[in-house]
C-alpha cells in the first residue's frame, strides 16, 4: 500500500523544475557518512486485505469481554461506550485536524474543548480545567510540579493508596528536581493515614487518590484541612472519574487541584492508552496550570468564538520557563469524554455511577455472606479488596482457563498483601456474571 | 438557546452544549438495573453534577455541526511545517478499533495479551531498523514526552557516571519543547546560533561544549528544513567532552531509508508516530513519541519493557538503572497500532519513496515560490522550506495577513513565525501525499495573494472573509480569561 498521488510524469516534470535528474539527487547535500549503506530491512509490504487478516489474528489472541468475565480494574475500567461516541469521533474533521493554532478554521475543536473544560470543571467542582494531559499518572506528576511552583516548597506527602504506577511516574518526573516524597501509610480501614502530615514542614502538597487504589473513598475534607494547616495544597487524584457522578466532588471538599484519569468517560481501554489526563484547579492558580487552555473571545464583528489562550505559560512562547513541556495532549479523548458527559447528562451520569456502586455492593455483600474476607471496611465505589483463602493462586489460574479473571493480585504492588485481590465491578456486569463469579470462587 | 431562525444555510450557528439543555432529557441508553439499590452514607453523596440534559439527536447534531467548522487533512492540503500533516489511511482506524485491541485491559496476564505484545515488539524492531538504533521504548505519549524521556536518560546516565552536569546545548532553531523538556531536568539551556547558511557550525558547538554540559539537543533536518551537514563532527565534539547527542526526530519524514541517524552520531532519538507514521493528530492529540537509543543507553530506558522469550512476549520491570515509568501503563497503544500498520503496509521501498516524494514536493514548492517570497536560505531543502514576508513589507502586509487570506482559498495556513530566527516565517511542509496539481493550485494561490498584497492589501488585512468567523481577538481572550461556561 502507499498513498502517493504522483505519476511518473509528475515526478519527471517536478524534478526538472527543481533542476535535478533523479530522486536520489535531492539528497546530494547529505554527507556519505550519514547515509544508509543498505536498504531498510523490513517485512514485505502487506495489501489491505492481508493486513486485515493479520490484525484480526493478533486481535483474536487478546482476552476481552464478553468472552472473558473479567474483574480487572485498577486504573482502567470496562464501561459501556454508546456507539454515538466512536461514530462522531471518527469524523475526519475532528480526528485528522492538528492542534487548533488557526482559530478561524478550527472552531469545531476549540468550542468542543471549551465545553470539555467546562464539564470537567463541573464534574470536579473546581473553577478551571485544562484542555487535557496524557493520562492520569502524568496529570498527577504535573499537578505536583505545579504545587511546588506555587508554594515554592519541596516536600510532598504522597498517599501509599495512590495507584502504584502513578507513584512511579511521579518519582520519574521529579527525579532531577530538588524534592522529598513522604509516603503516607494506610489505616486498617483502607484509607490514608493523614496523621503524619501535621509534623511535616516545608510541605508543597498532600496528594491522595479517591477512590483510592483499594477502591476506598477517602475523607477528602479532612485531608484538605490537614494540608491547609501546613499551608500546603491539597491535590486529589483519581483513576475513576465516573465516581464523581455520585460522590462529593474534590472541589466541594476543599481540594486545590484535582487530577486524574478520564478513560471511564467514553474511552476504550485500548491496553492502557491512549487515555485522558484531566486537571482542574481553583481559579487563583490558573496561570500556573500546565498544558493548553481554550478561552472565549469575539471576532472582528463581535461574534462569539474560541481561541487557545494564556499561551505565555507555554513552551512555544516561554521555552525553558514554561509551566510544562507538554504540547500534543489527548485532545480527541477529551472530545470523547465531553460527548460522554453530554450524552449521560445530569441524571444519566448519576444513574450510571449509582449502578457501579450498587453492583459492587451486591458482589461485596454476597461474597462476604459466603465467607470471603473483606480486609478493609471503608466505603468503596466500584472496586474493593478481598482476601481469598491460602492456595487460591491455583484456583485463579484454573479460572483463567475458564475465561474468568478473578481480579488483580495485589502482592506485586503491596508485598504485605499476599492472597489479596482487587476486584472491579462496572455497570457492564450482569447479575448473572456476578453470581457466576461468586459460585466459581467458592466452588 | 434563543429561538432564532437559522439564516446561514448549512453553516449552522451551533450553541454551547448547555444552551441546548432541556430538563428531563438523557442522550444514552442507560444500562439495565438488575440489582437493588444499596445503602450509601449521606456524607458520601454529592449534589447532582450540573451537566446539560440532551437527547442523542441533540448530541449527534451538535458535534456534527461543530465538526463542519474544522479544517482537516481530508478537507485539503494542511502544510503546517514540522507537523507532517500527511494523509491518515482509513484502514488504520479499522485495525485500532478491533474489539480485541480496544477492549484489552492493560493488566491482563501476558499470555492473554500476546497479540498486542507482539505488535509492540515488532514495532520496536521496525523503528530500530528505520533509525539504525539498538533499543526502543514506545512508552512516551507524545514528542515532548519523548524529549522528557531522553533528557531524564541523559540525567540518569551522567549521574551514574558521577558527574551530573548542569547545562545543555539547544540551537536557536529548536522546537520550544526542547528547552522546556531540558528545564524539567534542571538543565540550563545554552543557546547556540546557526550559521549564515542555516546550519550549525562545529566551531560554534566546540566553543560552548564543556564537561559541565550534558550534551546537545539537535533537530535534523532542522526547523529551516535543512540537513545539518556537520552533524557527525558536532557529535564527535560533544562525545569528546563526555556529552550525549539527542536527536529530535520530528522531521524524520524527510530521510527514511536514506539517512542513518545512528551513523550520524545520535545517542538518543525520539520519533513522532503522529507525524512520520501517519497516525491522526486528533485536533491536538493523542500522539506517540517512541525513543530510540544506542546500546550504552538501553539500561536507562523507561520500564516496563517488552521482552521476547522465544516465540512469546513478556513485560519486564527489573531494570535497575531505568529512569522509571512515564505512563500509567505502556503508552498510547492505539496510536502504535496505526503506525505499525502504516509500516507493515508501506514496506521498505515505499517508506523510502515517501521521504523522496516529501522532499521533492518541498523543493518543488520552494523553486516555484522563491521569486514571490523571500527565501532566506536558498539551498536544497528537505521536507519543508521557510519563506519570510520581507518582500511584502513594502505594502505593510505581514505573514499573518497572507496566511489568513489562504483560508479564503481553501488551504490551511503553514506554520508561521517559527523558526524564530526568520522574521515573519512561513514554514511550509507539503508532505508526500499532496498531488502535483494540488501543489500547483497552492502555488497559484500564494502568487495571487502576493499580487493582492500589492494591489489590494486591505483585503488581506481583514482576511479571512470566507470562514464562519472573522479574525479573533486573542489579546482580549488572554487579558480576561473566560475558560469555562
Amino acid at each position: 500500500m502507499h498513498y502517493f498521488p504522483h505519476t511518473d510524469e509528475d515526478v519527471a516534470e517536478m524534478l526538472a523544475k527543481v533542476g535535478v535528474k533523479r530522486l536520489a539527487d535531492l539528497f546530494g547535500i547529505i554527507p556519505d557518512a550519514c547515509k544508509r549503506k543498505n536498504p531498510l530491512d523490513l517485512p514485505a509490504a502487506l495489501t489491505e486485505g492481508e493486513m486485515n487478516a493479520h490484525m484480526d489474528r493478533l486481535s483474536r489472541s487478546m482476552a476481552a469481554a464478553p468472552e472473558y468475565n473479567s474483574f480487572l480494574g485498577a486504573g482502567r475500567y470496562d464501561h459501556f461506550i454508546p456507539h454515538l461516541i466512536p461514530s462522531l469521533l471518527a469524523r475526519a474533521e475532528f480526528s485528522t485536524a492538528y492542534t487548533p493554532y488557526q482559530p478561524e478554521v478550527s472552531q469545531g475543536t476549540l468550542q468542543a474543548i471549551y465545553e470539555y473544560q467546562t464539564l470537567t470543571a463541573r464534574l470536579l467542582g473546581l473553577s478551571v480545567a485544562n484542555a487535557s494531559l496524557y493520562d492520569g499518572a502524568s496529570a498527577l506528576a504535573e499537578a505536583l510540579l505545579m504545587a511546588m511552583r506555587i508554594t515554592k516548597k519541596r516536600r510532598i506527602a504522597l498517599s501509599r493508596q495512590i495507584h502504584p504506577t502513578y507513584r512511579q511516574v511521579v518519582a520519574t518526573y521529579l527525579a532531577p528536581t530538588d524534592h522529598e516524597i513522604i509516603l503516607l501509610p494506610y489505616l486498617p480501614d483502607g484509607r490514608t493515614d493523614i496523621a503524619p502530615v501535621s509534623s511535616i514542614n516545608d510541605l508543597a502538597a498532600v496528594a491522595v487518590q479517591s477512590p483510592n487504589f483499594f477502591g476506598c473513598i477517602e475523607s477528602l475534607s479532612h485531608i484538605a484541612e490537614a494540608a491547609h494547616r501546613q499551608a500546603a495544597l491539597c491535590v486529589t487524584g483519581f483513576t475513576e472519574a465516573l465516581a464523581y457522578g455520585l460522590l462529593k466532588n474534590p472541589g466541594s471538599q476543599g481540594a486545590d487541584i484535582a487530577c486524574g484519569e478520564g478513560q471511564s468517560l467514553g474511552i476504550p481501554m485500548s491496553y492502557g492508552g491512549p487515555a485522558l489526563g484531566m486537571l482542574a484547579c481553583k481559579n487563583e492558580y490558573v496561570r500556573s496550570i500546565p498544558g493548553r487552555l481554550v478561552g472565549e473571545t469575539t471576532d472582528m464583528e463581535g461574534k462569539r468564538g474560541y481561541v487557545l489562550t494564556l499561551a505565555t505559560r507555554e513552551q512555544h512562547i516561554r521555552r525553558e520557563k514554561a509551566t510544562s513541556n507538554i504540547c500534543t495532549n489527548s485532545s480527541l479523548n477529551a472530545l470523547a469524554a465531553a460527548m460522554f458527559m453530554a450524552s449521560a447528562g445530569k441524571t444519566g451520569i448519576r444513574e450510571i455511577a449509582r449502578l457501579n456502586y450498587d453492583k459492587t455492593a451486591y458482589l461485596k455483600t454476597r461474597l462476604e455472606e459466603k465467607g470471603t474476607e473483606l480486609p478493609f471496611r471503608a466505603p468503596v465505589f466500584n472496586e474493593f479488596v478481598v482476601r481469598f483463602p491460602d492456595g487460591f493462586e491455583q484456583q485463579y489460574q484454573r479460572l483463567l482457563q475458564d475465561k474468568l479473571i478473578a481480579g488483580l493480585p495485589l502482592e506485586r504492588y503491596y508485598p504485605e498483601l499476599a492472597g489479596h485481590y482487587l476486584l472491579n465491578v462496572t455497570e457492564t456486569k450482569t447479575r448473572k456474571q456476578l453470581d457466576d463469579f461468586i459460585w466459581e470462587v467458592h466452588r | 438557546m434563543k429561538n432564532e431562525l437559522n439564516r446561514d444555510g448549512l453553516a449552522f450557528n451551533e450553541p454551547l452544549l448547555w444552551e441546548r439543555s432541556r430538563k428531563g432529557r438523557v442522550g444514552l441508553s442507560l444500562p439495565r438495573r438488575d440489582v437493588e439499590t444499596a445503602e450509601i452514607g449521606d456524607d458520601l453523596v454529592g449534589d447532582a453534577t450540573n451537566f446539560p440534559e440532551l437527547s442523542e439527536v441533540d448530541v449527534a447534531r451538535h458535534y456534527t455541526r461543530l465538526s463542519q467548522w474544522n479544517f482537516c487533512i481530508d478537507t485539503n492540503m494542511y502544510p503546517l511545517g514540522s507537523c507532517t500533516m500527511k494523509y491518515n489511511p482509513k484502514t488504520h482506524e479499522r485495525q485500532a478499533a478491533l474489539h480485541g485491541f480496544a477492549a484489552a485491559h492493560p493488566l491482563l496476564p501476558t499470555r492473554l495479551s500476546q497479540g498486542l505484545l507482539r505488535m509492540m515488539a515488532e514495532l520496536e524492531t521496525f523503528l530500530a531498523e528505520i533509525t539504525g538504533m539498538e533499543a526502543v521504548t514506545l512508552q512516551p505519549a507524545a514528542g515532548a514526552h519523548g524529549e522528557l524521556c531522553g533528557m531524564l536518560m541523559f540525567h540518569a546516565y551522567h549521574r551514574k557516571n558521577g558527574n551530573p552536569r548542569s547545562k545543555i546545548i539547544v540551537p536557536d532553531t529548536a522546537h520550544g519543547t526542547n528547552p522546556a523538556s531540558a528545564a524539567l531536568c534542571n538543565y540550563r539551556p545554552i543557546k547556540v546560533s546557526s550559521g549564515e547558511n542555516g546550519i550549525l557550525a562545529p566551531e560554534e558547538i566546540a566553543r560552548v561544549m564543556d564537561e559541565d554540559t550534558a550534551g546537545i539537543m539537535i533537530t535534523n533536518p532542522n526547523t529551516l528544513g535543512l540537513f545539518e551537514e556537520n552533524i557527525r563532527e558536532i557529535s564527535d565534539i560533544v562525545h569528546q567532552k563526555g556529552g550525549l547527542v539527542y536527536g529530535d526526530g520530528a522531521n524524520l519524514n524527510a530521510v527514511m531509508g536514506i539517512v542513518d541517524p545512528a551513523a550520524s552520531g545520535l545517542d538518543v532519538l525520539h520519533l513522532n508516530l503522529h507525524k512520520t507514521f501517519a497516525t491522526p493528530h486528533g485536533g491536538g492529540g493523542p500522539g506517540s513519541g517512541p525513543v530510540c537509543v544506542k546500546k550504552h543507553l538501553a539500561p536507562y530506558l523507561p520500564v516496563p519493557r517488552i521482552i521476547r522469550k522465544g516465540d512469546a512476549y513478556d513485560i519486564g520491570e527489573n531494570f535497575p538503572d531505568s529512569i522509571g515509568r512515564l505512563h500509567s501503563f505502556y503508552g498510547n497503544v492505539g496510536v502504535m497500532i496505526r503506525a505499525y500498520c502504516y509500516i507493515a503496509g508501506m514496506g521498505a521501498d515505499n517508506l523510502k519513496k515517501a521521504s523522496q516524494l516529501a522532499v521533492l514536493n518541498a523543493n518543488y514548492l520552494k523553486e516555484s515560490l522563491k521569486d514571490t517570497f523571500e527565501l532566506p536560505y536558498d539551498r536544497p531543502c528537505m521536507h519543508e522550506c521557510v519563506f519570510s514576508d520581507r518582500k511584502q513589507h513594502a505594502h505593510k502586509i505581514t505573514t499573518l495577513d497572507m496566511v489568513k487570506r489562504l483560508m479564503d482559498f481553501g488551504f490551511h495556513p503553514p506554520t508561521i513565525y517559527f523558526p524564530l530566527i526568520v522574521g515573519g516565517a512561513m514554514m511550509v511542509e507539503p508532505t508526500e501525499t499532496e498531488s502535483r496539481e494540488n501543489l500547483d493550485r497552492f502555488i497559484a494561490t500564494l502568487k495571487a495573494i502576493a499580487a493582492e498584497a500589492e494591489g489590494n492589501p486591505e483585503i488581506l488585512r481583514k482576511a479571512p472573509h470566507g470562514c464562519r468567523l472573522r479574525r479573533l481577538d486573542e489579546t482580549a481572550a488572554a487579558r480576561k480569561p473566560c475558560l469555562t461556561g
